[in-house]
């Protein structure tokens, strides 16, 4: 900058947070050895990288293990009741859209009792990220099935086995018009908090199904996909723009045949990455397809499924209370009142 | 009183009455609540005292000429100063056999009865379950009955209008109403100047079709000899001022837009539809340029959750419903409870239990209020007297909520909600200001440590740089607010919490009381009865007994001279329309004697009823 140039007045300059910044003095309540250190490990590495000041952030949550998330970051933190964190986020969100509203869930407070606001948190596409930690289990209840557990599970609440098919968190998301939808793992930390940071750029209903482990009443429900050993073979990255490939040498990719998605090796039979399928984070269509595909018969998908830019339930909101403004005046509490067919006693 | 002077118009009589008492009844597609508040404006803008009282079947279109589907509209207005829709009708209008059969039994003898003559056929009789024609039959021999074909008569004037046969007999309620301007001397102008308002844009087609009903309605009672007398109702006496009709949900509404002026806060309201408290999400979704944001949310729950989340955003949180949502939102009622936000729960009351009588009034949701939730939940009761009461009632709930950090209940019911009186408008200026104080500074701050007067915590939303904390539902230490479950601190958590509530009494003017102080009966009540009561102890004395009465707008905390009060009088008779729930809280509370007078009707107290039930009880005194 040459010496002549005037400066222009600095915004304030945010501190230089680090993780311990966002480290409450709360001693940490979660089973050794539970995914949810994992997670709150990557949000607290994150949190920092963002540029957006401390007091910004809110974490809000309902009723569950992961749900005593908020008391242990470092921000504004509201833990709530069972289910219910995607409403009390809505009025925060509506009341003051300049925050970043974060709401940790599970499967059960976020699918089953809470299961209807999150539809109409992510349909009304309210800015907030959702975090859904999927250990398809109920823990801080002990151990029964909960509405992601898989058919015929055993467990504390079904000794032989559930009855009930589990619902899709994914497919979930998309039929309630999330504008932002990814799957992550609590032992990818680089690759959860590359997710997070799009989580946080996204303005809109981000929902993010974050597979975890609970190591006491669900030890290992996701080991065949997520092990070292196994999860290049039996994950694929989902990148917008690219060919699905996955596999450790990347020589397999997925392709459709007909309207049927279909695991093809390149190379073989004369395909080539060509034949195979386009990631298109616009493509509701494709997201479905992938949301519904998963180990064995296919790799996991993992990464963003869906982020489309549309306007925020509380960005119409301001916009409809700027019209209303416009055309009837600003508020004036003499006049309304003295609206409508009055009359004066002399 | 009755004064009789010859008319103007030749051979008639023209009488003056102190006051009247008129009933609209026909099906509820008839547009008998269109015609009732039509005559409701044009009464109140005349100069009369008046209270009104819609009573609808909760289902939108019931079967037509069914007794189900009957409506009605009662309204009384007089030259002095009123404080009920009135007990028994004077003048019965029924649109139909089901609207006679179903409100006859409430007319005195001799009151007037006018009929549309047109729907009396085979059909309309079998669906109102008659086996003879009341018309013929003797069923109105000690009535004073009217019969007019109204159909036809309004089929006819509406003859050069362009539209279809069906939209011109829907014009026939403004026929009848243009009988009864007549009989009462009412003006055209004001049903006049909305038909251009509603319909004008729309179709003129209409204006013009209404109007053409309306104004042959006013020539036929004029024309025909059948009416012997025409009615004055004179102007009551009002202070100076001016003046509107109000209805409960709309005051309830306007007071929760003022006061988010009057405290600088925005109003955010989350709401889900529910009969009778919808219209006040109606209303307030109109007032946008308010900067008030109204969410009608996916459920209860989250109506009440979104609401506690703008306010811990630091909104104005109120949230809008009846009996049964509020019976949802128990949990989140008792979270801010925990947390100490400021909430505001309007319950319009209803019947009840469970889905109970949607469209009908009860006051017995006051236990709910005060102990429907959890372990030690207390929270702060009150409770509008009149239709405009709501208006000030709102604004005061907001005031205590944001003071004393804590959820308000606004317990109003379906007979303010839908009920409409005169209301001479608060100037601005006058309207109480309070100021609402966030914590901005982070020296010494912690979330639970609380003022010293009101025992409340800090109000510090998110955004507010050095204050960062974590509140929540589980129980928290004194002061840290940290999360604690040790059982000293438990305990002595539960009793600040209902201390804080408690010192909310330091807020609460003392408990008036009025009529005969030297009495031996005190009547005392709280809500939407307020009226009855008044005229039953006005009729009381009238009848030579001296009665005291004194009406609750704080359930809780009570006035702090309420003990005082109810421990004065040989006889506490306290009137609800629930089966004894204000009884329970001053007998356990005050150990006095008192006694209910209870009815669950669904319909309030005639006064009648209650002036009967007051002087036996002073009878047994003496």
């Amino acid at each position: 900058m040459s010496p002549t140039t005037p400066t222009p007045p600095a915004a304030p300059a945010l501190p230089a947070y680090t993780k311990k910044d966002f480290q409450s003095d709360q001693e940490i309540r979660w089973c050794p050895g539970c995914g949810d250190y994992a997670i709150l490990n990557a949000v607290q590495q994150v949190m920092p990288t963002l540029g957006i000041p401390r007091e910004k952030f809110v974490f809000v949550s309902g009723i569950g293990c992961s749900s005593r998330f908020p008391y242990y970051m470092n921000a504004y933190g509201f833990h709530t009741i069972h289910g219910r964190a995607l409403a009390v986020a809505t009025g925060i969100k509506l009341a003051k859209p300049d925050l970043q509203v974060w709401v940790v869930t599970g499967d059960g407070d976020g699918l089953s009792i809470g299961g209807n606001h999150m539809i109409h948190a992510l349909r009304r596409n309210v800015d907030l990220k959702i975090l859904l930690f999927n250990n398809r289990i109920y823990g801080l209840t002990k151990g029964q099935y909960s509405p992601t557990s898989e058919l015929g599970k055993i467990n504390k609440s079904a000794p032989f086995g559930t009855l009930e098919q589990p619902i899709n968190p994914i497919s979930l998301a998309l039929a309630s018009e999330a504008t932002f939808i990814g799957r992550s793992v609590d032992i990818y930390p680089r690759h959860l908090m590359e997710l997070l940071r799009r989580v946080s750029a996204h303005k809109g209903a981000a929902f993010v199904e974050i597979f975890q482990n609970c190591n006491v009443f669900n030890d290992k429900a996701f080991a065949a996909m997520t092990e070292k050993d196994v999860r290049d073979e039996r994950n694929i990255q989902l990148e917008h723009g690219k060919p699905l490939v996955f596999g450790k040498n990347r020589d397999r990719g997925i392709r459709l045949n007909g309207l049927k998605p279909q695991v093809v090796k390149l190379g073989e039979n004369g395909v080539t990455e060509k034949d195979l399928l386009i990631h298109d984070e616009h493509d509701v269509a494709l997201a479905y397809l992938l949301s519904r595909i998963g180990h064995p018969e296919f790799p996991l998908p993992i990464g963003v499924f869906r982020a489309e830019k549309l306007p925020t339930l509380e960005e119409r909101n301001r916009q409809q209370m700027d019209q209303v403004r416009a055309k009837l005046g600003e508020g004036d509490l003499e006049r309304l009142l003295n609206a409508g067919d009055a009359w004066d006693v002399k | 009183m009755t004064t009789e002077t010859q008319s103007a118009v030749a051979g008639r009589l023209r009488e003056v009455l102190d006051c009247v008492t008129i009933r609209f009844a026909g099906d509820s597609g008839d547009g008998i609540q269109i015609t009732g508040q039509q005559f409701t404006t044009t009464t109140a803008i005349f100069g009369n005292d008046l209270a009104t009282f819609p009573d609808f079947p909760a289902e939108i279109r019931a079967p037509a000429g069914t007794l189900a589907g009957v409506s009605g509209f009662q309204i009384q207005f007089s030259n002095r100063d009123i404080h009920t829709p009135g007990d028994r009708p004077d003048v019965l209008v029924a649109f139909n056999p089901a609207a006679l059969m179903a409100n006859i039994k409430d007319v005195p003898p001799n009151g007037v009865v006018i009929v549309n003559t047109d729907s009396f056929g085979e059909v309309d009789l079998r669906k109102a379950q008659c086996t003879s024609n009341p018309l013929e039959d003797g069923t109105l021999s000690a009535y004073n009955v009217f019969k007019v074909p109204i159909t036809q008569l309004t089929l006819k004037a509406l003859e050069p209008v362009p539209i279809s046969h069906k939209e011109k007999e829907r014009c026939k309620n403004f026929f009848a109403l243009g009988v009864l301007y007549w009989l009462y001397n009412r003006p055209m102008e004001p049903t006049l100047k909305w038909f251009q308002q509603k319909f004008g844009k729309k179709d003129p087609k209409l204006v013009e079709a209404n109007t053409l009903a309306l104004k042959a309605g006013v020539g036929y009672a004029e024309a025909t000899e059948l009416f012997r007398s025409q009615y004055d109702v004179p102007p009551a006496a009002y202070a100076p001022g001016r003046y509107r009709n109000v209805m409960g949900n709309e005051a309830l509404a306007l007071g929760l837009v003022a006061a988010g002026k009057l405290c600088g806060l925005p109003v955010f309201y989350g709401s889900y539809p529910i009969t009778p408290a919808s219209d006040v999400l109606h209303e307030l979704s109109r007032h946008k340029n308010f900067g008030v944001t109204t969410f009608q949310a996916e459920d209860e729950i989250a109506a009440v959750t979104a609401a506690i989340g703008a306010s811990y955003a630091g909104a104005l949180g109120v949230t809008g419903t009846s009996g049964p949502g509020v019976a949802l939102k128990s949990e989140a009622i008792n979270l801010a409870v925990m947390v100490e936000l400021p909430l505001i729960i309007c319950d319009v009351q209803r019947g009840g239990p469970s889905t109970g009588l949607p469209t009908k009034t009860e006051q017995a949701d006051l236990l709910q209020a005060l102990f429907g939730r959890n372990s030690e939940s207390p929270v702060c009761v009150l409770a509008p007297a009149t239709p405009s009461d709501c208006f000030h009632i709102a604004i005061e709930a907001a005031r205590i909520a944001t003071k004393y950090m804590c959820p308000v209940f606004i317990l109003s019911d379906g007979y303010l909600a839908n009920g409409a009186e005169p209301w001479r408008i608060p100037k601005v200026a006058d309207l109480p200001r309070f100021e609402v104080k966030f914590r901005t500074t982070p020296d010494c701050f912690y979330p639970y440590l609380r003022d010293e007067r009101t025992l409340a915590r800090p109000w510090a939303t998110p955004g507010t740089p050095g204050l960062e904390h974590r509140i929540g539902g589980l129980e928290k230490s004194h002061i840290h607010g940290n999360v604690n479950y040790d059982a000293e601190n438990h305990d002595f958590m539960c009793r600040l919490r209902a201390a804080k509530i408690q010192r909310i009494v330091q807020d609460v003017p003392d408990l008036e009381v009025n009529g005969d102080e030297d009495a031996d009966v005190l009547v005392i009540g709280w809500g939407s009865p307020y009226g009855s009561i008044m005229a039953a102890c006005q009729e009381a004395r009238r009848k030579g007994t001296k009665v005291a009465q004194a009406h609750l707008r704080y359930l809780n905390p009570l006035p702090a001279n309420t003990g005082k009060v109810v421990a004065r009088y040989k006889k506490v008779l306290v009137p609800e329309l629930n089966l004894g729930q204000l009884l329970m809280v001053l007998r356990s509370k005050y150990l006095v004697p008192a006694r209910g007078l209870n009815k669950v009707q669904g319909k309030p107290f005639k006064v009648s009823e209650l002036a009967d039930a007051i002087m036996q009880e002073a009878k047994n005194l003496s």
